[in-house]
């Protein structure tokens, strides 16, 4: 232990009113009533308060060790404030700014890389849809490697979030007669693929049941998970009746050189372990015009995206001269992902 | 105050002197406490691959101890409704064996669900006012609410009767009288929750099914006075505090009843799923029969079954059941036989087949079942503690002396 220590309630007070510099800066007022008398909803008290214990704690280590204490110092407060930071979905617009940049800088400490996190809102008067043409998909699963690559998924558990099921004809649609783990030379004889993953629905049963609205439907109607603030309990993941949810059973490992930096919060930056991860549309992209990774990757064009609400869209044009259907539509889940053949 | 210092400094007396059976007993338990806890601590550190858990299925040895569990702290409920509002005397040296029980067991739920996230230290995001809690829509969200309230409500009544006890004073009814009532509807409710949250995933057939809550609360008031009775008699053996045979008595009635009302319920539940067999009937068929050649559960859910009809049919013979130790008996092979059914051989199979009919099975690890032991070992050291305590104001021999 080390002496400096009793500094450290003094050193707090002062990183305390460093944090306020507006209140300060307002009002002429002592030290008294600039800690007792401010005006303070719940929450941004508690972070005040927890912001300056860790800066009081930070300030004891720094006084002890020599070198690099700013640093660390610093480092300890950003994950201190990351931790903090609540729910991304009740967020205002600037602590998505602010944690959006917490996590770009906390990355370029880790790694020495820059990053790109976009916060980007949905488009007003954009539904995104998605169609699955079962007469094209050979089954070659570029789809999957795709995902993988754009989405970060982790590689030591090959976790992804497309399945190709390979199906017996003859049986119908039939899952009882599929594989979705074939290792064999594709199109195989007598068989059929139908790919399958998140298919956002309407009525998501998996954002029902989320005790801590760590999982909610945007405006686009993206279904998206906020990984730090997800509990990772998997009620989510019992609730899926398709299979569209994974966890992380342990940390995610990916190579430097393969991370894709073009991030979104809700896309694909990077996950810890503990929590829950899904296809988001490739949120990344689809939010700038460009089509997922699934989509742009299929060699056969089996794989049709858009905008609902567009009528000019190429999948309205799939919706209303095909004949389509969904999975499982007796659940009342309502879907945006539909199946059709040539 | 005083009181208070002088009431923590006798009950630290009294769970720390006992004769030796009790200390090796102790000592096992703290053992097997800190195995659990150094599984734990793997677990936190690896992720929870370390568990025999997967993206197939996705819940295992942890909820269903949990779902058990629940239906074993419910069960204080048919030892409360018949002392303090039936007035039935012969209730009355039961009733706080069973509320210590209910805390037990509730405090094991709560740790089984802490061990089962991915994220424990996540967990304040379920706070209410300082996380965004998901009220009213998941079932998850109202479970948490039910079994805290039935944690504090159960931690006040007995605490409120012993404490007035220990100070050598009567509790006045009309104090925790309402605290009883409010204890009986919520018993039922914490069972019919935890059900729900299961029961309504469309997602799951093998648990959307609404016989699923009703044969909750029957299993459960099978299971946990069957408890009851076996610590009971434990207690008779053991220590000073009397128990008479004809409270036992009344507990296995109580026992036997809900326990055929459950096999009634069982009949009706197999009678769906095979004799107008769905695709929705899979599940049934893995547990029971098992599917492509796979069925680690087969085994599991026949003893459970046997179990459950032989102690039933002791238990309706009134000859058999008035016979203490075929009773004790009767009471351990229903307990066992609920824990496999309403533990693994309801949560695994929601999970078997798949979404896609793909059938994965689940073996639980090591490491799962270290924790899984821990938690049990805590649960019983703390009911330990709460028994012996109550006992010894009870007995006259833990009072306030001034």
């Amino acid at each position: 232990m080390c002496k400096e220590n009793n500094h450290s309630p003094l050193q707090n007070r002062e990183a305390k009113d460093a944090d306020l510099p507006l209140e300060a800066a307002q009002t002429e007022v002592d030290g008294f009533d600039q800690v007792f008398d401010m005006q303070m909803n719940r929450r941004s008290a508690f972070k005040r308060i927890t912001a300056g214990l860790v800066a009081g704690i930070g300030a004891a280590a720094t006084s002890c060790s020599v070198a690099g204490s700013e640093k660390s110092a610093e480092k300890a407060q950003m994950e201190w404030e990351e931790y903090f930071k609540g729910n991304y979905k009740v967020m205002t617009e600037e602590e998505k700014k602010a944690t959006v940049k917490r996590i770009e800088k906390s990355y370029e400490q880790r790694s020495g890389n820059s990053l790109s996190v976009s916060s980007k809102e949905a488009t007003p008067g954009v539904l995104f849809g998605y169609a699955f043409n079962i007469s094209k998909c050979q089954g070659y699963m570029d789809c999957i490697n795709a995902c993988v690559e754009e989405n970060n998924q982790d590689r030591s558990t090959q976790m992804q979030y497309i399945r190709i099921h390979e199906i017996e004809k003859g049986h119908g649609i039939n899952f009882e007669k599929a594989d979705d783990n074939y290792y064999h030379e594709v199109p195989a004889k007598n068989h059929f693929y139908m790919g399958t993953q998140c298919f956002h629905c309407e009525n998501p049963p998996c954002v029902e049941v989320c005790p801590v609205q760590a999982t909610w439907k945007e405006e686009d109607g993206i279904v998206v998970i906020d990984y730090d603030w997800c509990i990772g309990c998997r009620y989510c993941m019992a609730a899926c009746p398709y299979d569209g949810r994974r966890f992380n059973w342990q940390t995610p490992e990916i190579k430097e050189s393969e991370v894709n930096k073009n991030q979104h919060y809700l896309g694909n930056r990077l996950r810890k372990k503990g929590v829950m991860e899904k296809c988001t549309f490739c949120i990344q992209r689809s939010r700038n015009g460009k089509n997922p990774a699934c989509v742009e990757a299929c060699p056969t064009g089996a794989r049709i995206f858009g905008n609902l609400l567009d009528p000019t869209s190429e999948i309205r044009w799939v919706l209303e001269n095909k004949k389509v259907f969904r999975l499982k539509e007796d659940l009342g889940t309502e879907p945006k992902f539909w199946y059709y053949m040539d | 105050m005083k009181v208070l210092i002088q009431f923590i400094k006798d009950g630290l007396f009294t769970i720390t002197h006992g004769r030796k059976s009790y200390h090796v007993w102790m000592s096992v338990l703290t053992l097997a406490m800190l195995v659990g806890a150094y599984c734990y601590y793997i677990q936190l550190d690896e992720g929870l691959a370390v568990t025999g858990m997967s993206d197939n299925v996705s819940w295992g040895l942890y909820i269903s101890n949990f779902t058990f569990l629940v239906g074993v702290a419910a069960a204080a409920v048919m030892l409360v409704l018949p002392t303090y509002i039936l007035k039935d005397l012969d209730f009355k040296q039961a009733v706080l064996i069973g509320e210590g029980l209910a805390v037990a067991a509730l405090i094991m739920c709560i740790a089984f669900v802490v061990a089962d996230v991915g994220g424990p230290a996540n967990l304040w995001h379920m706070i209410p006012g300082i996380g965004t809690f998901n009220f009213p829509n998941s079932m998850l969200a109202w479970d948490m609410i039910v079994l805290n309230g039935y944690l504090l409500i159960n931690i006040t009544i007995p605490l409120y009767i012993l404490g007035k006890h220990y100070m050598n004073k009567k509790a006045n009814e009309k104090v925790y009288l309402p605290g009883v009532f409010l204890s009986v509807f919520w018993a039922v409710g914490i069972h019919m929750v935890t059900a729900f949250l299961y029961q309504g995933l469309q997602a799951r057939p093998f648990w959307n099914n609404a016989l699923l809550g009703p044969r909750f609360l029957a299993s459960a008031f099978a299971a946990g006075p069957a408890l009851i009775i076996i610590i009971l008699g434990i207690i008779r053996k053991y220590t000073k505090f009397q128990i008479e045979e004809k409270t036992i008595k009344k507990i296995a009635k109580v026992v036997t009843v809900a326990a055929q009302i459950n096999l009634v319920m069982l009949g009706s539940e197999l009678f769906k799923e095979f004799y107008s067999p769905t695709h929705h009937s899979q599940s049934a068929f893995y547990l029971f029969f098992g599917l492509d050649g796979k069925g680690a559960l087969v085994p599991w859910i026949w003893t459970a079954i046997s179990f459950n009809v032989f102690a039933t049919v002791i238990l309706t013979f009134h000859k058999l059941r008035n016979n203490m130790n075929i009773l004790y008996t009767a009471c351990l092979l229903l307990f066992v036989a609920i824990w496999i059914e309403k533990g693994f051989g309801l949560i695994v199979p929601g999970f078997i087949p798949g979404s896609y009919g793909k059938i994965v099975e689940y073996m639980p690890s090591m490491i799962e079942v270290g924790v899984t032991l821990g938690i049990w070992a805590m649960g019983a050291f703390i009911f330990t503690v709460l028994a012996r305590v109550g006992i010894s104001i009870e007995t006259g021999q833990m009072r306030y002396k001034k």
